[in-house]
């Protein structure tokens, strides 16, 4: 089995990043594997994790009286999960299952924010790669949003 | 000589209903069938007394032509209303097709969304066909809900023919346990080659747009991007100049072009 | 070789001779229109016209001539590619026919050079590309061209600038020179083709000599003598650049998007189809007619227009006119005959527009 360290090396989310911050990271990861229906954070609670998602899927949901938990969006392999926790209160605001078993890297939240505040170095580039995949989801959503499909699409017929 | 304005009448010989308003068709020539078609060609399809409209070609051998066709007005409501027996006429093939065969050992990157499966099941089926001429087969379709999936019965064939079929919807029902997102996110989950990656990518326009930008941000060569673009389409043989998009003539000069030549146009409003 | 004609009743009459429609010059309506002729009389001797934009008016000429105007409201494309056409039509269930009829055997006497040249670029558009138009080309193929060269540009004229110039090029079976006197007129004529020089050998003409100088002289002094000019440049490229410019909101806040300039165009070949059934629904038709890109609908995708905007419709005229046409039939559309700077209703002047667009773009 691969050493965490090494697994976050592969992870597109941190691909590139400093191996000093690498090693700071892995001391506060470990691999996970998560059943199909393995509920992951519920709407409303302690964002206390994050995870690198490497095969498998999990979506974010949400429940609406009376259409039951309503899923948003689906995260699976390659992508990263979760960022309440970077911000006060750090409370979930969607809830997230595994659909999918899942192989992952599960994070602790609290210690990376404390790395983060020591070393503004780190905070810069792990901001900067949540901001991004922050902005290209906000897109998808905003294109989603078009209804696109919904539309007659025509010639080709 | 026959002029290229003339429909050749066709029998609708099967008909299968694919979601609430979206219909396929097998038409069989009543007389001389049309010339062969290449993958991205279509063709102008007449309903008697209600019009013409051009329709991609989804698939057929030895003469027979197969339309999918989504009811959205008035001609396409009549196509779709077709019955087996009943007779359409047809002109064609027209236009640039996808430029199958890529070459070999090439990765295949299909993008589909909604009904812009349709153009590009024959890429499917040719790849398929020839599975061993390619490295990876990725099939990646978005489609707005899983009631509006197309063929869906035959995505597991196709897994099981050598494709990697992965689909999203925009809204999940209760049933559905699959992806949930906009057809790009598929990506995060593939490691794509730039250098051997041939894209074909097919739906509207601002999805085309989304899909091509993510692809060539990733790596991918503009001209290895394929998108199918669509304007009004009148007479199919360059005489209308309904079609035009700048420089292009869509119904001759596409409708699959190059993300090179298509990127700087999209962008220009109402050109 | 050339030849000398003092009048030209005999070619009139050798074409209608021939079984030709000779189809002509002629004063109708306060304009001098395209109709057929039945005699040489009919042509507008004596008559002119004042042009400006969004002007034109005859005014009686000191001397006879019959080709001392400007191109009219009308162009040939009305009668090698006419407004309506039944492309077939069919009963329920059987394979459409098309319309079994010869093509007419049309004369054109006096096709300017500008519009010789506006034929040539719709015999590329419609009866060469990869499905040419059978219909298009038959009539093509069955037309005498009676050209004459250019001895009176107009106000609006710019055929120089475009490219052309008042000498026909190729294109014609006979070409004529006018020459005009002071109280009479004479016409150097000269073959382009055997079908021409056939006819010609059938006429009584006089040696040319001296007069076929005079003409050269009358024709070459004409290319000084345009009225408008498009500004020197790439004009294909000042297009591609200039999508996003500022004025083409200037030309929308004075364009009426009326289409008077894409049906007097004598290459704006753009068609729409209509299709017909009869009462019974049993027979069905389609009818190709001209359609403009001036029409919101031209530009129709299920649900709505791509072009809405008068300011995009405007460029899309244009730009196909002198810039993308280049990239779909390998030259301009436009000729340098004036008639849209003529017929705009408001004397929007593509000379001036393109010539602001590309001080814009010295500015940005």
């Amino acid at each position: 089995m691969m050493a965490p360290r090494d697994l976050l090396a592969e992870h597109p989310f941190l691909a590139g990043l400093e191996p000093r911050w690498l090693d700071n990271l892995a001391e506060h990861a470990h691999p996970v594997y998560r059943n199909r229906q393995h509920r992951l954070f519920a709407v409303g609670g302690s964002a206390r994790h994050f995870w690198l998602i490497r095969s498998g899927l999990v979506v974010l949901d949400i429940h609406a009286p009376g259409r039951g938990d309503v899923v948003v969006e689906s995260i699976g392999a390659g992508a990263v999960l979760g960022w309440s926790w970077l911000f006060s209160p750090y409370r979930w605001s969607f809830g997230a299952v595994v659909v999918e078993a899942i192989q992952a890297i599960e994070f602790e939240a609290a210690p990376v924010r404390r790395l983060m505040a020591v070393d503004p170095g780190l905070s810069a580039e792990l901001t900067g790669r949540f901001m991004r995949v922050v902005v290209e989801r906000l897109q998808a959503t905003r294109v989603r949003l078009l209804d696109l499909y919904g539309f007659p699409t025509g010639a080709k017929p | 000589m026959k002029s290229a304005m003339m429909p050749q009448p066709y029998r609708v010989t099967a008909r299968r209903e694919e979601t609430a308003d979206t219909v396929t068709l097998d038409l069989a020539p009543l007389a001389a069938p049309l010339p062969p078609y290449a993958p991205g060609q279509f063709t102008m399809v007449y309903a008697f007394g209600v019009g013409e409209v051009p329709i991609s070609i989804s698939g057929g051998e030895n003469g027979v032509i197969t339309h999918t066709v989504r009811s959205v007005g008035a001609v396409t409501r009549a196509v779709c209303a077709a019955r087996v027996g009943d007779t359409l006429g047809l002109r064609g093939p027209f236009g640039a097709g996808w430029g199958v065969p890529a070459p070999f050992g090439a990765d295949l990157v299909l993008v589909a969304g909604g009904i812009g499966l349709a153009p590009l099941r024959p890429v499917l089926d040719h790849a398929l066909r020839e599975r061993d001429r390619y490295r990876h087969v990725l099939l990646l379709i978005g489609a707005r809900t899983p009631g509006d999936l197309l063929y869906s019965s035959d995505h597991a064939a196709w897994a099981r023919a050598g494709a990697d079929v992965r689909v999203t919807v925009d809204r999940a029902d209760r049933s559905w346990t699959g992806r949930v997102g906009l057809v790009t996110a598929l990506f995060d989950e593939l490691w794509l080659d730039p250098g051997r990656t041939t894209a074909y990518v097919c739906g509207p326009e601002l999805m085309m747009r989304f899909t091509a930008d993510a692809l060539r941000a990733r790596g991918i060569p503009e001209p290895a991007i394929r998108v199918s673009l669509e304007r009004n389409m009148r007479c199919g043989v360059g005489w209308c100049g309904h079609c035009q998009l700048g420089p292009l003539l869509l119904c001759r000069d596409g409708p699959v072009v190059g993300y090179d030549h298509a990127a700087p146009l999209l962008t220009v409003k109402e050109l | 070789m050339a030849a000398l004609l003092t009048s030209l009743d005999s070619l009139v009459a050798a074409l209608r001779a021939d079984r030709r429609q000779v189809i002509g010059p002629t004063v109708r309506d306060g304009a001098i229109v395209l109709a057929e002729l039945d005699s040489a009389r009919q042509l507008p001797y004596g008559w002119g016209v004042r042009v400006a934009p969004g002007g034109y008016r005859l005014r009686e000429r000191a001397d006879r001539a019959a080709f001392g105007h400007s191109a009219g409201p009308q162009s040939w494309k009305a009668y090698l590619h006419p407004p309506r056409t039944e492309l077939w039509s069919t009963r329920r269930g059987e394979s459409p026919a098309e319309p079994d009829e010869p093509p007419p055997r049309y004369a054109f006497l006096g096709v300017r050079p500008c519009d010789l040249r506006a034929i040539g670029v719709l015999d590329r558009v419609l009866g060469q590309g990869k499905y040419p138009s059978v219909r298009y080309a038959a009539r093509r193929a069955a037309t005498f061209i009676v050209a004459v060269n250019c001895t009176e540009p107009g106000e609006a004229c710019f055929c120089v600038s475009a490219g052309g110039g008042p000498k026909a090029a190729a294109g014609y079976d006979l070409v004529l020179t006018e020459l005009i006197g002071a109280d009479t007129v004479r016409y150097v004529v000269e073959a382009g083709s055997e079908k021409g020089e056939r006819l010609l050998s059938t006429l009584d003409t006089y040696p040319a000599d001296a007069a076929t100088a005079e003409a050269s002289a009358a024709v070459d002094a004409a290319a000084g003598r345009m009225g408008r000019a498009l500004p020197p440049g790439d004009l294909r490229a000042l297009i591609a650049e200039k999508r996003d410019a500022a004025h083409w909101d200037d030309v929308a806040s004075r364009c009426l998007s009326c289409a008077n300039c894409t049906m007097v165009c004598p290459t704006c070949f753009c068609t729409t189809v209509e299709d017909t059934t009869d009462l019974t629904g049993e027979v069905a038709g389609r009818w190709q007619r001209w359609d403009s890109c001036f029409d919101p609908d031209f530009s129709y995708l299920h649900g709505g227009a791509v072009r809405t905007s008068t300011r995009s419709r405007y460029r899309q005229w244009l730009s196909h006119k002198v810039g993308t046409w280049h990239d779909q039939f390998g030259e301009a559309g436009c000729v340098g005959c004036g008639r849209c700077v003529a017929w705009c209703p408001v004397g929007i002047d593509l000379t001036a527009e393109l010539a602001a667009l590309a001080s814009e773009e010295t500015a940005s």
